[in-house]
This record gives structure tokens, C-alpha cells and sequence, in this order.
């Protein structure tokens, strides 16, 4: 395992988190990255290395999140978990299976929406169902729980086009929830959001989170976001995208915002802007 | 995320509305105007014009209006003969006659069946050629050259020889309305296909979409626009087709009518076959935009995020 000690431990021990690890123990490493560099290969211009020697593992029904400046490969490394691009070296696996194509029991939240403009929103949230042919009832059912958990229950047959951007975003993760997937990847989901809508959304998904039992890999902008969320953060370091820092987070479940204001959430959110201060200032 | 926001909304009901978040969404969406809403998704929409700021509404028609009279007494000014320049009195008059012979409709409907069978057969091939140059990329490489080479052809320079191939009857007029909409048809599929968006291809395969499916739910709706243009040019096309074929050799159809008309000096009758042609390819044009609306009604938006 890579990641470092914590530097400080919080003062209260919770009972669920000690949960976590011990079903973490029963299976240490579900998501397992080792070695992985990838290199980009453009048509026009020299090949650029985006990720180099990224070593993570993730236990199952972890929530991780992934921090680093912009084009530090987030996105790449998410693409590479999802099984969308290939990686150039290394080793990937899921659940104990080599990731070499996308896996039906991953979910993916897209840095833009990504929606299909002639589909209503509720034809969009049913895109993996009618993929992964399951029981159209029991999908239908759950995309409408979904979206009105998202508030955009009178928005269901609208189509793309009638929503705002952080609406279209929020149908995105509808989608990518709509199949139960064990693993659930997202790519700065709330990023269109305005900020008393990203709490909520916050909040939802650790309940999410906690009802479905998911392993989730986070890609976020906001420090305060993914020490609010998280198991463990990720930072990444830029060009070529290396893994700076992983910091536990030892804030008790379940979280509520005002844990936010606490100081054992300022000294994390403190630890990992000195990487971005650092990395600006290279 | 500032601390304040954050202890204002420190509740411990973790159920906070969401509604309170996105200020009355429905009042938005409410006060968009009603045309930029697409055909049946809109609720009750007008059908009475809005004149303002939209002055082509009268533009339009005053303009024929000044022309059809500078033409009426511009003719009759300058002693112009009538079979050299008829006045629009005259063709009106010779065209209403027209419309009320059973010849004549024998001659628009023979056209038409010209033009629409052969723009069928033209577009269902372009379709099927079209996908399979943008799947297998063998066919492309294989095909595309002589494509290229074929469209720089004059498509009409082959009307004679379709009719020594087909003969006379309907045939050959088919085979040219089919080949003259087969083209603009053709490169629109192919164009239309690849239009595809990346992105939601990869979010199709995140999903577990074979290749099929990617086909079936992201290429072929991403194309219907291209489609719909190609739509559009070849049906006009297809009925300069199967004029152009009525032209080389034929008893019957209105590019036959035209020259019958230009051999008997009837200008009049032969300016009113021109404006049924047009009329004829303005209704087919109508309809293909009609029937577009209604299809591709979300390509007139942009406001889709990731498009
Ligand atoms: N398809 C591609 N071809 C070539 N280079 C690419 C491609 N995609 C990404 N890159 C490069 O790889 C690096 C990492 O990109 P990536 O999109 O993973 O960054 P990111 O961390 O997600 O950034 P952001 O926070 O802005 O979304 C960048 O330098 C980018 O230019
Ligand atoms: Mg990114």
C-alpha cells in the first residue's frame, strides 16, 4: 500500500470507519494500480507522458478522491480505470480482472454532461440499462427515484437543451448511478454547480454511497470537497502527473457539513494546497 | 465551498430541499420564448405571425409584388414580343388553362413518379454505401477515390446515355433522378457519421455499448442533421433528374412538356410548366424541412453541454 501515514490522527475514533477497514481487510485492494505510466501519442506534436509510476490501491467500498492541478491527468487516469483508452505500462485491475475494456459494473460521471440532445432526460438516465439490457420496470423506477432525489423530477421529459448546465450534470450522475454499479468513477461531477447545490449533491452522495455500498474514485477541483468526502485523497503532482501525497482522512462517518468548519478539516485542507502553492510556483 | 455557506446550512436534517438550491427552474424554462421551443415538446404555441421585428414577413411578398409589376408593364413598355418575354397575365392565364387539362396533370404526375422513385433508390443507396464506408474503413479506402473521381463528373452529361441503356419510358429518367440525388446524399451520410461526438461515444462505452449500438444510439441520430440536408438537396435535385432524362427522349413528363412548348413558340405555356417546377420542388422542400423539424428539433439548440 502507498499511502503515507496520516499526519495527525483525529480526536474521535468512530465506529464506522473501524466498519470500512475491517472489510478492508477482507479484501485489501480492489482497485489496483501499479506501475502505470501513459503516454500520449498526438498526430502533430511530441508524445507527452501524463501519468508516470502511479501506484493505487483502493479497497472496496472506499471513497477516494483525486486532487492536482489542471491537466495533471485525472482525467486519464479515470479513462484508464473505466477501460476507455489504453495505458502503456503498468498494471490495472478490478475486483482481481485485468482492465483492458470497460467493465459492466462500472459507472462513469463525465467531466462535461455528455448527454444525448434527442433523448429526454429520462431516456439519457436510461442509456446503461438499455445498454446492459436490465429489467426495464425495475430501471425505470429506479431513474425516476434518481432524478427526483437530484430535483429534477419535473424535468424528466424535458430534453437537454431546457437545463441549465449544472441540470444537464446532474442528469449525468442519475446516469451513472441508474445501473448499481460496484464502482462508481466521476470526473469533477459538480463542477457546474453552483455552490449550495454541490453540498447538496454532496450529501447525497455519501448517502448514496452508504446505501449501495459503491467504491468511488472522485475527481475534484475543490480541496474542502474531497476532505469533506473522502476515505483518503489522492494529490497529483504535474507533468508528468505523479501521486504527490495520499492523506487519510480520519473525520467519524457520518459526515455533516458543519464537520467542514472543524479544525481537523483545516489542517487537511491546509496540507494539500501547499502542493498546488508548490507546484504554481515551479 | 466557504465556511460561512457551510454553517448557515449546517442542518442536521441531511434531506435539505433541493428546490431552495436552483431557484424556481420551471419559471425559467417557462419564459423562453415559444419558437425557440421545439415541435412537440412546446405547450400551446401561436400560429399567428409576430410582425414585429420581422420584416420579412412583408418583406418577402412586396418584393414580388414590385417585381411581377415592373415585369407586367416593363414588357408592355417596351413592345417586348410575347415569344420572346411573356407578361405574368399571360403566363397566369396559359397556366390556368394547364391546370384545368387532365393532360397536363398526366404529365406532373409521370415527373413526379420520375423523380421520387428515382430519389428513393438514390437516397436508400447513398444510406447503405454510406454506412458501410464509415464502418469498414477498407471500403472507405477502397471506394473513395473512385467516388471522388465519379462526383466530378457532370452528372446530366449521362442522361444520353441512359436512354440508350434504359430506352425511353420511365426507366431511364428514374436511373438519372436516382444518380443526380445519390451524390450530395452520399457525402452527407459519410460527413454526418463522423460527426459523431467522441465524448459520447466513450460514454456509450463506458457502459458496456458494442459497436452496433455505438452505431445505433450516438452515429445515427449525431448524422440525421447531415442526413436531412442531403434530404433536402437530392429530392430538388431528383426532379432535375428526371427532366433533364424527359429531355433526351420521352413522350411524356414536363421536361418533355417544356420542349413541345418550345417548339410550338407557346413561351406562355412553357413559363408555366417552369412555375410548376418550381412549385414542385418548393413543396418538396416544404415538406422534407417539415418533416426535419420534427426529427431533428434538438440540432437548432447548441446549449447542450459537451456537444
Ligand atoms: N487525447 C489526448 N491526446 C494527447 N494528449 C492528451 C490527450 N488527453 C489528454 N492529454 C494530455 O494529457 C495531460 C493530462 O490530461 P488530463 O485531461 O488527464 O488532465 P486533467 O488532470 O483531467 O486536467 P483538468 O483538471 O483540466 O481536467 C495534459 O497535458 C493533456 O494535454
Ligand atoms: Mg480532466
Amino acid at each position: 500500500m502507498s499511502h503515507t501515514a496520516p499526519m495527525e490522527r483525529a480526536a474521535v475514533p468512530s465506529d464506522a470507519a473501524a466498519g470500512t477497514e475491517a472489510a478492508a481487510d477482507a479484501n485489501p485492494s480492489w482497485i489496483r494500480v501499479e506501475g502505470l505510466d501513459k503516454v500520449y501519442h498526438p498526430k502533430r506534436s511530441a508524445p507527452t507522458l501524463a501519468l508516470s509510476d502511479i501506484d493505487l490501491h483502493v479497497r472496496r467500498g472506499e471513497f477516494v478522491s483525486v486532487v492536482g492541478p489542471s491537466g495533471c491527468g485525472k482525467t486519464t487516469l479515470l479513462k484508464i480505470l473505466a477501460g476507455l483508452i489504453p495505458r502503456t505500462k503498468g498494471e490495472v485491475s478490478i475486483a482481481g480482472r485485468e482492465v483492458d475494456r470497460p467493465i459492466p459494473e462500472v459507472g462513469m460521471v463525465f467531466q462535461a454532461a455528455t448527454l444525448l440532445p434527442w433523448r429526454t432526460i429520462l431516456q439519457n438516465v436510461m442509456v446503461p440499462a438499455e445498454i446492459q439490457k436490465l429489467d426495464k420496470r425495475k430501471s425505470l423506477a429506479r431513474a425516476h427515484d434518481l432524478l427526483d432525489m437530484v430535483g429534477l423530477g419535473e424535468f424528466k421529459d424535458k430534453y437537454p437543451f431546457e437545463l441549465s448546465g449544472g441540470m444537464q450534470q446532474r442528469a449525468g450522475i442519475c446516469r451513472a448511478l441508474v445501473h448499481d454499479p460496484a464502482v462508481i468513477l466521476m470526473d469533477e461531477p459538480f463542477g457546474a454547480l453552483d455552490a449550495m447545490t454541490r453540498e447538496y449533491m454532496n450529501l447525497e452522495l455519501l448517502r448514496i454511497w452508504k446505501e449501495s455500498r459503491a467504491t468511488i474514485v472522485l475527481v475534484t477541483h475543490s480541496i474542502p470537497e474531497a476532505v469533506f468526502l473522502s476515505d483518503r485523497v489522492v494529490v497529483m503532482s504535474p507533468r508528468p502527473g505523479r501521486i504527490a501525497e495520499v492523506l487519510d482522512i480520519d473525520i467519524p462517518r457520518p459526515r455533516e457539513l458543519r464537520m467542514m468548519s472543524s479544525d481537523a478539516a483545516g489542517v487537511y485542507v491546509e496540507r494539500i494546497r501547499k502542493y498546488f502553492n508548490a507546484s504554481v510556483i515551479d | 465551498m466557504s465556511s460561512t455557506n457551510m454553517s448557515t446550512n449546517a442542518s442536521t436534517d441531511p434531506s435539505i430541499d433541493p428546490s431552495a438550491a436552483a431557484p424556481n427552474p420551471a419559471a425559467q424554462a417557462d419564459q423562453k420564448p415559444s419558437d425557440q421551443s421545439p415541435p412537440g415538446v412546446s405547450s400551446g404555441r401561436s400560429w399567428r405571425p409576430d410582425l414585429r421585428g420581422r420584416p420579412e414577413l412583408w418583406l418577402v411578398p412586396a418584393v414580388f409584388v414590385v417585381v411581377m409589376l415592373a415585369w407586367e408593364f416593363g414588357v408592355k413598355l417596351f413592345g417586348v414580343k410575347e415569344f420572346v418575354l411573356p407578361p405574368p397575365s399571360r403566363i397566369l392565364e396559359q397556366l390556368r388553362v394547364q391546370l384545368e387539362s387532365d393532360l397536363f396533370w398526366r404529365h406532373v404526375w409521370v415527373t413526379t413518379e420520375e423523380a421520387m422513385i428515382g430519389f428513393v433508390i438514390g437516397v436508400l443507396a447513398a444510406m447503405v454505401l454510406g454506412t458501410a464506408i464509415s464502418q469498414l474503413s477498407l471500403v472507405e479506402k477502397t471506394l473513395m477515390p473512385y467516388i471522388v473521381a465519379f462526383q466530378t463528373v457532370p452528372k446530366v452529361a449521362l442522361a444520353p446515355l441512359f436512354v440508350v441503356w434504359f430506352g425511353f419510358g420511365l426507366t431511364s429518367k428514374i436511373v438519372m433522378a436516382a444518380v443526380i440525388s445519390f451524390f450530395p446524399m452520399l457525402i452527407n451520410v459519410i460527413e454526418g457519421l463522423r460527426s459523431a461526438d467522441a465524448d459520447r461515444i466513450q460514454m456509450l462505452k463506458v457502459f458496456g455499448a458494442g459497436r452496433w449500438q455505438v452505431f445505433r444510439k450516438v452515429q445515427m441520430p449525431s448524422a440525421m442533421p447531415f442526413i436531412f440536408a442531403g434530404i433536402d438537396i437530392g429530392i430538388v435535385f431528383s426532379i432535375l433528374g428526371a427532366v433533364v432524362g424527359e429531355f433526351i427522349g420521352a413522350q411524356e413528363g414536363l421536361g418533355y412538356l417544356l420542349l413541345q412548348t418550345n417548339y410550338n413558340f407557346d413561351i406562355p405555356g412553357m413559363f408555366a410548366v417552369l412555375v410548376v417546377l418550381s412549385v414542385m420542388g418548393l413543396v418538396a422542400h416544404a415538406v422534407v424541412r417539415l418533416i426535419q423539424r420534427r426529427v431533428t428539433f434538438w440540432a437548432e439548440q447548441s446549449r447542450v453541454i459537451g456537444a
